[in-house]
């Protein structure tokens, strides 16, 4: 029974975020740069949100890990984690409002009414609370989640709650129906072209005007709660700042603000907006927190500085390397100033890359990440692949792989190498030279070879029968794998009784050098039994080139004064051969003479 | 239909899946594959279910997306994995050791029914004996057949603790996988080229015959068997080639088929459908080869060297006329080739194909299911 810690839950929901978000980045490496303007917009806008949907399914694991923890401690890491994933998918989701999308005034407004509405949850609870309630209007928290509705400019949500409220109370119907009535009328900016801001700034105009007269004539006089969203629609600053609670966040406090008095904004007004909504929200009681700084300076479009605060506040690369080579696909980066520009995508990957590579099995996805590097990419992988543990055949056929594609030769021949040993070792003849045959390595095919030759020297017997028989085109790959192949054919020649094919190959294997001179005592040894058979095999050519080769080894040796031990079988091996020459030619000599005559 | 395929991010590498085998009598689709990790310090064996296309997960998940049922931890790296039947998974490790697993199906667990330490090992020269990857299984109950980077064939038999047989050196290279030609022979492949039969009837530890791909002796990862003509054989390489080959004639393949640009770690013949062939590669793809075209196939035997005459339905096309995968011109608008994956990134590394149902793992740590291949 084997029970799982819950520990592994949270790095089993980074896995994912890191894969997934891997074949994102790959996608938009390879997505088409041809594609121009709004098509190419759409395009990134897509690949942020497919982002966000990631970092989004991670919070939802989590958050499920942090319910179902066991230990109290744990449960308090996995909410910090949540935190943490929903800030970030917080930062990023401005972000793609403000530069990929690069929202202009209108949709801009609608844009970020969404964003607050999708982030500030703190009151999901309470909404839901009222809502499913059995008589919403009596419930204490009605005025309330009215007041959200408004703040986050829900007014179709705001006005179906107040007519539950209106249809118990019919002292009041008329102060409902106007305020109702301007509710729905309140106009707001659209996503299409049905209107232009001109246009709409007029209606606004008008509407803002209207709101003012009722307010004016005291029409909710009566209902302090009726008069005070009167004041939000108007966007009276401290009205809406009495919702504190409510908004939580000063970034909300910002839309809320803009909705209301300035719906038309353009993307660079924001910053002044912004920093004043943050002042007057925070009102000297608290100072900004990181995130605070962090969004502050997206509301200024200060790309740079957004991506050096959350690398500061985050400790993970995973967030700024994504989002930076995003923004650089937008093309954002480069009209700021070029040197740090250029090269801030390129060290965030390779930072986050190098972090990739630190564990035993997400190497695989830094690869890819190196790959598009292009300044220090490649030296990058060639240290880091250098350095993953090859425990297993199948693990090194991947990263040979890898390292083949991108035309890695020297790391290629150091694996190759390496396994080729390690097979060597283990007596795997024929998988070392597998690897040898991979790496095109001739000198380690000539150190395998050269074992095969030696066990046959030590045991008589050629061992991997298999291997050496079918060695095929491989054969060529280096001198003394040939002569083994060579060899190996003599002896099956031999064994068929194909006496004199057998022979010219013997000679061949001499006399064409193919044959390292170490082995030509045991050559000539061979050609023993070919010398001692009734049928004359060798021709008198052939039985002089012997002699040759013969007289050729004995002059070595007698100059390699270094031979002590022995000498006594060398010299009679020697003198054997001498004679089996000898008696060959003669009998070559007479059965070559009697045949010319016929 | 492509649209039909699920999705799911495991946090492990995938290295194997396989169906579960159906009863012989059962009418539904498979609904529950298993796949084994590699490259974790806690790799593991997983059973999952794909529930029926129509129902809601539990918390609204994605209708059809695999439920993990239950898992265990395994040791090593998961090379091979087959089921011997409805219940026991046999698990090929990296370190050597081959593992039968029962799943209880009750209580939804896992557990390791019986083990074979040490069924690949190598030797060294010191003569101490380190672990060798078992990288091949396959099974027909109740015998098991293993092989591994150690060049040694075992013949296991489920529920005896030691082997039957073990043929000790077979290979003087890597034997990459296994696969019965028939009850009593089997088939391997090996890192020089050679594709293999053994005769397990036999006492001699040779095989019966050898055969070689042409040139390069590029290695052969896998091997696979048409389930109704047995003289055809399917081979992937390290090249990414897929071979064909006839074992009642010749040594060298029939054809040969460029596909992948890198290793082909699996293929399979459709089980019941023969006409089509998967394979999954290295580069991140997997190829869907379809023989069964409507256009009338022309019987190799009229085949001479350029064109045909006789036409035959596609109806009368039965095991009586040679099959499709012998043709000597495989371009001939014969076969259909179709990548699976829009948008390849990582390995696949397994695929596994019953009915209509195609389920594959990569080294992105996915693992993907289609229940409606064929539709």
């Amino acid at each position: 029974f084997v029970v799982r810690k819950d520990q592994d839950i949270y790095i089993q929901t980074l896995r994912k975020l890191f894969n997934e978000s891997h074949g994102i980045f790959i996608g938009l490496q390879r997505s088409e740069e041809e594609l121009a303007g709004k098509s190419r917009r759409a395009q990134l806008v897509q690949v942020s949100k497919n982002y966000r949907s990631v970092i989004r399914a991670c919070m939802e694991d989590m958050h499920q890990a942090a319910i179902s923890a066991r230990d109290p401690a744990l449960q308090s890491q996995y909410s910090t984690q949540v935190s943490i994933l929903s800030a970030m998918e917080l930062i990023w989701n401005l972000c793609e409002i403000l530069f990929v999308e690069a929202a202009a005034a209108g949709p801009l407004l609608l844009r970020l009414l969404d964003w607050v509405r999708l982030h500030v949850c703190d009151v999901d609870n309470m909404v839901r609370e009222v809502l499913s309630s059995e008589n919403p209007s009596k419930h204490e928290l009605f005025w309330n989640v009215v007041d959200v509705f408004v703040l986050q400019g829900r007014m179709d949500e705001a006005r179906h709650l107040l007519s539950k409220e209106a249809s118990t109370n019919p002292t009041s119907v008329n102060m409902y129906k106007i305020l109702d009535d301007l509710m729905k009328k309140m106009p707001m900016p659209s996503l299409g072209n049905t209107q232009t801001l001109t246009e709409m700034e007029l209606k606004w105009q008008h509407w803002h005007e209207e709101c003012q007269r009722y307010l004016q004539d005291g029409t909710f006089a009566s209902n302090s709660h009726m008069e005070s969203i009167c004041k939000i629609l108007l966007g009276d600053e401290d009205a809406i700042l009495e919702k504190k609670e409510l908004m939580t966040t000063w970034y909300h406090f910002l839309v809320t603000r803009l909705l209301y008095s300035h719906p038309t904004v353009k993307p660079m007004e924001l910053r002044f907006y912004a920093q004043s909504s943050m002042d007057l929200f925070l009102g000297g009681e608290s100072s900004p927190e990181p995130l605070d700084t962090i969004l502050m300076a997206a509301f200024e479009f200060e790309m740079h500085q957004v991506i050096k605060e959350c690398s500061i506040a985050l400790s993970n690369w995973w967030f700024v390397a994504h989002l930076t080579d995003l923004l650089d696909h937008c093309k954002l980066l480069q009209s700021h100033n070029l040197y740090f520009g250029s090269n801030m995508r390129e060290f965030l990957l390779l930072e986050y890359a190098s972090g990739l590579f630190s564990h035993h099995s997400l190497w695989q996805l830094g690869v890819d990440y190196f790959d598009h590097c292009p300044e220090y990419g490649r030296v990058y992988l060639e240290l880091h692949i250098e350095r993953i543990p090859l425990n297993t055949e199948q693990k090194a056929l991947k990263v040979l792989r890898i390292c083949e594609q991108r035309q890695m030769h020297e790391q290629v021949r150091s694996i190759c190498k390496i396994m080729a040993m390690k097979a060597l070792r283990n007596n795997r003849l024929g998988s070392a030279l597998s690897w040898s045959i991979r790496a095109k390595d001739a000198a380690f095919a000539t150190l395998i070879s050269d074992r095969f030759l030696k066990d046959y020297c030590e045991r008589g017997c050629f061992s991997d029968l298999d291997l050496i028989d079918n060695l095929g085109p491989s054969m060529l790959l280096s001198d003394r794998l040939t002569f083994l192949g060579k060899y190996r054919e003599f002896h099956r020649l031999y064994g068929e009784k194909r006496f004199s094919e057998a022979a010219r190959l013997l000679l061949m294997l001499m006399t064409a050098h193919i044959a390292p001179c170490s082995f030509w005592m045991t050559l000539l040894t061979d050609a023993l039994p070919l010398l001692e058979q009734k049928e004359v095999v060798f021709s008198a050519e052939q039985t002089y080139e012997l002699m040759r080769c013969l007289e050729d080894l004995t002059a070595a040796q007698k100059s390699d004064k270094q031979k002590f031990q022995d000498e006594d079988v060398e010299t009679v091996k020697v003198e054997m051969l001498r004679l089996a020459l000898a008696r060959n030619l003669a009998r070559v000599i007479v059965k070559e003479g009697t045949l010319e005559g016929s | 239909a492509m649209e039909e395929v699920c999705a799911k991010f495991v946090s492990q590498k995938i290295s194997k899946t396989r169906w579960r085998p159906l009863p012989a009598a059962a009418l539904h689709p498979p609904d529950v594959f298993a796949t084994g990790s590699w490259d974790n310090e806690d790799n593991r064996i997983s059973v999952w279910s794909v529930g029926d296309l129509g129902n809601a997960g539990i918390n609204g998940e994605y209708q059809g997306e695999p439920q993990l049922l239950c898992d265990i931890r395994h040791n090593g790296d998961v090379m091979d994995m087959q089921f011997l039947d409805q219940e026991r998974i046999v698990v090929a490790s990296s370190t050597g050791t081959v593992t039968v697993f029962r799943h209880h199906q009750n209580n939804q667990t896992l557990s390791a029914n019986h083990r074979w330490e040490r069924a690949h090992y190598h030797v060294d020269q010191d003569t101490s004996c380190g672990g060798a990857a078992c990288t091949g299984i396959i099974c027909n109950n109740p015998e098991i057949v293993t092989v591994g980077e150690d060049g040694r064939i075992n013949l296991f038999r489920a529920d005896q603790k030691d082997a039957v047989r073990t043929i000790d050196n077979a290979d003087s290279s890597t034997l990459h996988a296994v696969t019965f030609l028939r009850t009593t022979e089997i088939l391997t492949v090996n890192s020089i080229g050679q594709l293999k039969i053994w005769d397990l009837r036999q006492q001699r530890n040779e095989p019966s015959q050898i055969f070689s791909l042409t040139g390069d002796r590029v290695p052969l990862h896998c091997v696979d068997r048409h389930p109704n003509q047995q003289h055809i054989v399917a081979t992937g390489g390290q090249d990414g080639m897929l071979s064909i080959w006839d074992i009642r004639q010749g040594t060298i393949p029939v054809s040969l088929l460029n596909a992948h640009e890198a290793e082909m770690w699996e293929v399979h013949f459709h089980p019941s459908n023969p006409d089509h062939l998967f394979t999954c590669s290295e580069d991140g793809s997997l190829w869907h080869w379809d023989t069964s075209t409507d256009v009338s196939e022309k019987p190799s035997f009229l085949h001479q060297g350029g064109r045909s005459t006789a036409y035959f339905s596609h109806n009368t096309i039965n095991h009586s006329v040679v099959s499709a995968w012998l043709s000597n011109d495989p371009t001939k608008d014969r076969m259909e080739i179709t990548n699976l994956i829009p948008n390849q990134t990582l390995s696949v590394n397994s695929l596994d194909i019953l009915g209509s149902c195609l389920v594959y793992g990569t080294d992105a740590e996915a693992i993907y299911v289609n229940r409606q291949l064929f539709a």
